[in-house]
């Protein structure tokens, strides 16, 4: 613990919204691991985790922009933003098209939209 | 109250690195469970990315800069390798 030596170059104003975007930031992340422990199937894990990455670690990352500063390593954390906005939904489309040609079963109820005979039996919850 | 915030950025700061450590730890559970292989994919791509945030959060724990950059690094590395298991799955290889 003697190493934390933060918040000795921003301003109260500052604190307060890195203060805010990390907690926002670990509420994310903590949603999203629940999600990928609980949720039944690998679709529906993939639906909370790409939450988590794209909400709670660009969250994250726009706090260390506004601990940082614009310029240098605030600019860093800025283009970590947009890498993760723009990478996060390509790699969990990428990885659920894989588990869907590998032939993991949809859960039970769900199906395409549009095709004939998609309307599943009976609502999934029943 | 410039002391109280910088206290309780500390406190935040430290509050959240637990807090994405322990979910690091609870996302290995269904890498070693999982019961497909794009489960553990998925788990793995989560794990990346608590690691993403714990450099940024590290970074302002110590003030130490360079640490964004880690942050970026990892979360190049975490989307190819997402990409490279993706394409091994459906195509078989990677570079044909």
């Amino acid at each position: 613990m003697t190493e934390a030596t933060a918040a000795t170059a921003v301003g109260p104003i500052r604190a307060a919204l890195v203060v805010a975007l990390v907690t926002v930031g670990s509420l994310f992340l903590l949603v999203g691991t629940i999600g990928l422990l609980r949720l039944p199937n690998v679709y529906n894990r993939m639906h909370a985790t790409t939450k988590a990455t794209t909400l709670g670690a660009a969250s994250v990352a726009l706090a260390g922009f506004v601990y940082y500063g614009p310029g240098g390593d605030g600019l860093m954390s800025l283009v970590t933003v947009v890498f993760l906005f723009l990478t996060a939904p390509t790699g969990a489309h990428m990885i659920s098209r894989a588990a869907q040609r590998m032939g993991i079963p949809f859960i039970e109820g769900a199906s395409w939209p549009g095709e004939t005979g998609s309307t599943p039996d009976e609502p999934a919850d029943d | 109250m410039a002391t109280d915030l910088a206290a309780a950025l500390d406190v935040a700061l430290q509050a959240a690195l637990v807090v994405a450590s322990g979910l690091t730890l609870f996302a290995g559970y269904r890498v070693i469970r999982g019961p497909t292989t794009p489960d553990r994919v998925v788990a793995l791509d989560t794990i990346g990315t608590n690691v993403v945030a714990i450099a940024a959060l590290y970074s302002m724990a110590t003030a130490q800069g360079f640490f964004i950059d880690v942050s970026l690094v990892l979360a190049i590395i975490g989307f190819i390798s997402t990409i490279a298991v993706a394409r091994y799955v459906t195509e078989g290889d990677i570079i044909e």
